[in-house]
This record gives structure tokens, sequence and C-alpha cells, in this order.
């Protein structure tokens, strides 16, 4: 079929659109679309590899897993926002160094 | 048999320990629970006495007691026991007799004293330390009980310590038989170093053995003889026995005229086996000199007490030079006699006291009831002291038909046999014999200024002095009746065929049969010269230039005739010369006292011997020497020691704290300023850089994001580069 490098070279941007949405937005809801890019093209990698390495599926199912803890993930990071715009009034994240040691 | 000797030596301390615990609430104050102690004591001792003694008569009976394991220390131990011998008993049965009867007498003496029950338990731990200084087999246990004498003595002496003087004359004996205590120390330390051994019958065989020889002998016999030199108060430490009177007189006269003075005695003559011929020769000495010079002091005294006790000094004297010249049975027999009748005389002068104690005290009159000079006519008025104390005294001025005449006719003839076979030491009977003059002399002037012409007090006072209770004049009477020659020998003139002379013949000593021994060896013995070396150390070469040019130790048994004929004849020259010198005696003081003949006026006498007759009044002022000396001595001594103290010691100290100041002040600024300061620096540096890092630390998330990426980034160039 195709290369494996087309997959590799669509997931590797999707990791740097990702990336890039986690540095730059201010909205934490946005910066959490960012991470889910992030796993997804991690789950990308598993799958290519796994079809042109093996030829099981045991990568889909590592993707799989991917999908369930991000979905648990966001569920988790979405409580957290709704706490800190309640402690804070806002959700904007360079407004929040609560970290700041 | 074992169990009655320990019933007698414990029963005394079980009256004590009975008293001294419950004596408040006994009735009569416990003074019946101690003397039931020393009664039964004395009726045991005088059974055994007359079983084992008399019973059996035997001169070398020695009675094998068991005896027991006190402590060990790895392969030794130390066995301790009884050594019972005739001579043993015999002063058993003296000291549980002497005891009983002052114990009774002490019921009228102290009658009414707040002390009361005290007083009995104090004598009867003092009847207990005695027994044991007798009763025991080891030198070491002698000492320990040595030393509770010591102990008992001064708490005695001390008794009414609310006076100073009597606590002074406590503490002054006290510490005087210490002197004499730490030279007995040293001489059992000698002896066990060298013999490895200290019971006495071990010591004996070991010396006659020829394990102790020599020089070292005559040390380890001089060491142990100090410790009798301190208890008997013999010359150089004599000065606490007069100041001893200072205790009630039931005291004097048990401890310290009749019992625990002759325990030096005694101790001698346990050790006589082993003194060496040059340590006996010292020890005659220091006796003969004692007997005269102690003579000389009673001539000039008017306490009554105080006569008796220089008296006692010079009797004791006598013993010691009898024991130094070898008269081993006259020194014991000495011992035994004089306690009869020194007890006697000073419960007598005790019940002269008593008596005008009261009768003083009735008038208001201050006066002494000690001194002689407020005495006078007691003969009528209390005629049982009076007998009594006559008999005593003839008896000690050595007057035929009396026990004392005996034991000093022995003495004075071993005096005269000793120097008829050493004829350089002539001074020896001299001094025998002028003390002998002087001691009928003194105790004359005694019965004369105290019991004739008229009661110088006055007759107001002279109506209430009354003869004294039965308690003290039944133990006048007894003592003054074994006084008398009947129960020491049948032949008034002679104590040689008594049962006393022929139960203690002199036993051989060490170094006799040391130098006989070593002679015996026959030539052929493998090692001569150690045979010789035995002999030359054992004594012989001494013994050799003493005997005069003839060498009679070859010829032990001719030797042995020959001293017995020396004997003989002396006795005889002696027992004529000494009736001679007690007649002087008598006669002197008669004529000064009695007939108050012109000539003899002690007033004049007085005025004509200048200072010797100071000398005599205080005491040689042997106790101002040794104040002068000794005391002074040892006080600059202390303030020597105190000034080395106080500035070269404390000096010392405080410079070395004046160092450490400097010290820590230099440390401290160290500490201050170089020690802080680096830690600080560090810290200081370490904020900084934790500043400089903070800077990084924004707290948002994306910035460290951003971090790691530009870090990736860099790693990622640095990989392709």
């Amino acid at each position: 079929m195709h290369d494996l490098n087309v997959y590799l070279f669509i997931s590797g941007a999707l990791f740097l659109l990702g990336l890039l949405a986690v540095i730059t937005r201010k909205n934490a809801v946005s910066v959490l679309m960012g991470i889910e890019l992030i796993l997804n093209s991690a789950g990308l990698n598993f799958v290519a590899f796994s079809h042109f390495s093996t030829g099981n599926l045991s990568g889909q199912a590592a993707a799989l897993f991917v999908i369930i803890v991000a979905a648990a993930e966001a569920a988790v990071a979405l409580a957290v926002f709704l706490n800190i715009y309640r402690l804070k009034g806002t959700s904007e994240v360079n407004k929040v160094n609560i970290l700041q040691g | 048999m074992f169990g009655l000797i320990t019933y007698v030596l414990l029963a005394p301390l079980a009256a004590f320990a009975i008293i001294i615990f419950f004596g408040k609430r006994l009735p009569r104050g416990g003074d019946w629970v101690s003397l039931i102690g020393i009664w039964s004591g004395l009726a045991i001792s005088l059974y055994l006495f007359f079983t084992r003694v008399l019973g059996n008569y035997d001169p070398s009976y020695v009675m094998e007691l068991e005896s027991f394991n006190w402590v060990s220390w790895g392969d030794f131990s130390l066995r301790i026991g009884f050594l019972i011998d005739n001579m043993a008993i015999v002063m058993m049965v003296v000291v549980t007799l002497i005891s009983s009867l002052v114990f009774l007498y002490s019921v009228g003496y102290m009658h009414g004293d707040p002390k009361y029950s005290r007083f009995f338990a104090f004598l009867s731990l003092f009847a207990f330390s005695m027994l044991g200084v007798i009763l025991a087999d080891n030198l070491l246990i002698i000492f320990v009980f040595w030393e509770l004498v010591g102990l008992s003595s001064y708490l005695l002496i001390g008794f009414w310590h609310e006076k100073d003087s009597a606590a002074d004359a406590g503490k002054k004996a006290f510490i005087t038989n210490r002197i004499g205590d730490a030279g007995m120390l040293i001489g059992i330390l000698i002896v066990f170093t060298t013999l490895g051994t200290l019971n006495l019958h071990e010591v004996a065989a070991g010396v006659t053995a020829g394990k102790l020889t020599g020089v070292l002998l005559t040390v380890a016999g001089l060491c142990l003889f100090c410790g009798a030199i301190g208890k008997s108060a013999q010359f150089p430490l004599h000065v606490w026995l007069p100041d001893a009177m200072e205790g009630p007189t039931p005291v004097s006269a048990l401890i310290h005229a009749a019992t625990m003075v002759a325990a030096g005695v005694y101790l001698t003559a346990r050790i006589f086996v082993i003194l060496s011929f040059d340590a006996s020769l010292l020890i005659a000495y220091i006796g003969g000199f004692t007997a005269i010079f102690a003579a000389t002091i009673a001539v000039a005294q008017y306490d009554i007490k105080r006569v008796l006790a220089y008296s006692t000094l010079s009797q004791l004297g006598y013993m010691v030079m009898a024991l130094g010249v070898g008269s081993y049975m006259a020194g014991f027999f000495h011992l035994v006699t004089h306690a009869m009748f020194k007890a006697c005389l000073f419960l007598g002068s005790g019940s002269i006291i008593h008596a005008l104690h009261y009768a003083l005290h009735h008038v208001h009159s201050d006066a002494d009831a000690q001194d002689m000079r407020n005495m006078g006519g007691l003969r009528k008025l209390m005629p049982l002291t009076f007998g009594t104390f006559l008999i005593a005294t003839l008896s000690l001025s050595g007057v035929p038909f009396f026990s004392g005449f005996l034991s000093k006719d022995a003495i004075l003839g071993g005096t005269l046999a000793f120097w008829m076979m050493h004829p350089t030491h002539w001074l020896l009977p001299i001094f025998g014999f002028s003390a002998a003059i002087l001691t009928a002399f003194y105790m004359f002037r005694l019965i004369y200024m105290t019991f004739t012409g008229t009661f110088r007090p006055g007759p107001e006072a002279e109506k209430e002095v009354h003869e004294s209770p039965w308690t003290m004049t039944f133990p006048l009477v007894t003592l003054a009746t074994l006084s008398i020659f009947i129960f020491f020998s049948l032949n008034p003139f002679s104590p040689a065929d008594g049962w006393f002379a022929t139960l203690f013949p002199n036993p051989p000593r060490a170094y006799e049969t040391v130098a006989i021994h070593a002679d015996a060896v026959p030539v052929e013995i493998t090692n001569e010269h150690h045979s010789e070396a035995v002999g030359a150390e054992g004594g012989t070469v001494p013994a050799a230039e003493e005997h005069d040019k003839t060498d009679p130790i070859v010829h032990p048994v001719e030797h042995h005739n020959a001293h017995h004929d020396v004997h003989h004849k002396a006795h005889t020259r002696a027992m004529i010369i000494s009736i001679l010198m007690a007649t002087i005696g008598i006669l002197i003081a008669t004529g000064g006292y009695f007939w108050k003949s012109k000539k003899l006026d002690p007033a004049v006498w007085q005025k004509r011997l200048g200072v010797l007759y100071q000398g005599m009044f205080n005491k040689w002022w042997a106790d101002e020497i040794y104040h002068a000396t000794v005391i002074n001595g040892t006080i600059l001594l202390a303030k020597i020691l105190g000034w080395f103290d106080l500035y070269i010691i404390d000096g010392i100290v405080n410079g070395v704290a004046w160092l450490s100041r400097v010290f820590a002040v230099i440390d401290g600024w160290f500490d201050n300023n170089i020690v802080d300061g680096l830690v600080n620096l560090t810290a200081w540096f370490v904020g900084i850089w934790g500043r400089f890092v903070r800077l990084f630390q924004g707290g948002q998330l994306q910035r460290y994001i951003l971090y790691t990426l530009i870090v990736v980034g860099l790693f990622i160039i640095m990989k392709v580069v």
C-alpha cells in the first residue's frame, strides 16, 4: 500500500500541531485539545508501526487503550479546569501560576 | 570444746549488741546482761583452767581446734581459728576474772551516771576484743582484734567526752597507738611476704627452719614489737597512758592497768620464739628504761591515779625487759600477778575517789578528789579499802609472801642471769633494781599520804566519808586475796616449784635452734656453703660475740646446764638484793612521810634535787618535748604543704585555667569569623543561585513545556553536530 513514512510524517505533523496548541493557546480547553492531538499522533504511530512490522493487531489494541485513557484524562482535566475557574475566576492558562516555586 | 571457747568469746559481743540497741528499755540499763556474759565466761575459763591447764599439767599443751577458711585468693587461703595453749587459757582466766570483778564494781561506781547503760556496752565490747587478741591463732586476726581493743579503749577513755580533757585523752591514746600499730602492720607484712603465712605456729616453724633470718628477722620482730610499744605504753609511746586516767576508774583498772596494756606483753610473748638476739636486746633495753623512767615520774606525782598509771608503765617495762632478756616465764608471770594487784590498787583508788568526791561535794568544796594532798587519815574511815590496798601495795613493792615478790624476783633473777652471761649489759640489772627501790618508795608514799595522818579537807567533810558498797569492796577483797603467794607457789621465796613456773618453761627460741641446727649439720652435706650461710645469718655471729669468747652453741647440752646454774645463782642473789631494795624504799618512804624525819623531809629533798625533781614532777617534759617536736613539726609541715597547695598547686591550676580562657577567646574569634564566615558564604552563594534558578520557575506550564522543547531541540542539534 503506502509507505510507512507517509504515516510518520502525518503523525509528526499532528504532534507538532498539538504541541503548538499546548504552548500557544491561552484557553485551557484549547490546550486540552492540543493534548488530544498529541495523543492521537502517538496512537497513529502505534497502528502504523504495527501494520508495517508485525502484521498482528497489537498496535491497534494499544491505540484503543490510548483513546480510552485520553477520554478519562479529558474528564479529569475538565474537572480540574472547572475547579481552577471557580478558584481564580478564569480558565486562561497563563493567568494561573500556583505551581510557582 | 570449740563451742565453749566460742561462747566465751562471743558472749560479751552479744551483750554489747543487746545493750547498745535495747539498753534503755531493759531494767537497770541492761547491766545484768553484760554481767551474765562475762561471769559465765569466767566460769568456763576457770573450768578450762582446772581441767586443761592444771588437770593436764603439760607444759607443751596445745589444743588443735578447727580453723576455717576466712578468705581465699587464688591458691592462697587465710584460715582463722583459735590457738589454745596454757598461756591463752591463763590469760583468758585473768581477763575474764578482772573483767567480771570490774563489771561488778562498775555497778556501784557508775551508779546514777546518765550513760550508765552505754558504759556496760563498751565494757562488753572491750572484753570481746581482748578475748579475741588472746585466742586468735593468726597475726592478722590478732591485729584486727588489736584495733578493736584500741577502739573500745578510745570509747572508754573518752567516756565523759563532755570534758575536753577526757576527749583529748581519748584522741591522744588512739593516735599514739596508731603509730605503734603502723609498725606492727609492717611487721606482719614482712612475715607474710617472707613466710607466706600468718598462722603463729607456722610462722614459728618457718623461722625455726631458717626461712626468715638475719637483719630481716630482727626488723620483723621489732616491727611487731612496735605494736606492743604502743599498746603497752613503752618508752617512746608511753605518753597516752597517764592521760588515759581521764576515763572512769573501773576503766583505768580494767584496761589501763590489768588487761589491755598487758596485750602488748602478751603479743611479745606470743612472738617470743621468733625474736632474734638483737631484737630481744633492744626490747630488753626499752623495757628496762621504761621501768626506771616511769618510776622516777611516779615518785613526784600527787594525783593518786597518775601515780598508779606511772607505776603501771614501770611494771610493764619490767615485763617487757623480762621477755627481752629471755625470761619468758617471769614476764608472763608478772603480767598475771600484776593484773591482780594493780587492778586491786586502781579499784581501791576508785573507791577512795568515789567516797571523797561525795564528801567534798557534800561540803561544797571544789577540791580535786584525786589529789593525794586532799586525802589523809582514810585508814579508819575506809578500813576495807585500806586493808586491800595495803596488801596490793606490799605485793607491788615486792615484799615476800606476796605474789608480786615472786614474779618480780623472777624478772630480776632473769635479768641478773642475763648480765652474768653477757657482762657488757650491766645497765639492765641496774635499771631493774633501782626501779624496785623507787617502786617501794612511791607506793608507800602513796599509802602514807592517803591513809595516815589527818583528813586534810577538814572534820566536816570527814563525817561524810563512808566505806563503799559491797559491789565495790567485793572485787577489792577478791583481788587482794589473789595477791598472796599461795595461789602461785607454795614456796613464798621462789616461784620455781609452783605450778606457774613449771607450766611455762622458756620455749627454745628460733635464733638459738637455727644456730644449733646449722652447727649440727655434718660437713658431708653436699651444700656446705649453704649451711654456713644459714649459720652466719641465724645469729651465730652476734651470739658468739656476746658469749664472751666461749662458743657455747657448739655444745648445746652443756650450754643448757651452764645456763641452769647461772639462773640458779642469779635467782638467789636477785632475791636477796630485791628484798634489800624493797626494804630501803619502804624505809625512806616511812622516814619521810610517816615519822616525818627532818633528814628525809620531802620539801627539803625537793629543793635539794632541783632540776631533777622538776623533771620528775613534769614527767621529764615528755609531753612538752613531743609537743615541740612531733606536734609542732607536724603543724609546720602542714603549713608548708598548705602554702605549697595554695600557691604552687593552685597556681598551676589557675594558670591552666587562664591559658584555657585565652585559648577559648582565640578559638571563639576563629569560630565567629572564619568558620561561621565560610558557612555564611556558602549559604549566601546558595541563596544567590536559588534566586537565579527561581527565575525559570514561573508556575506556567506552557513555559515549562517551551523550556523542555528548547532543551530537546538543543540536544538534537548537539547530536547532529
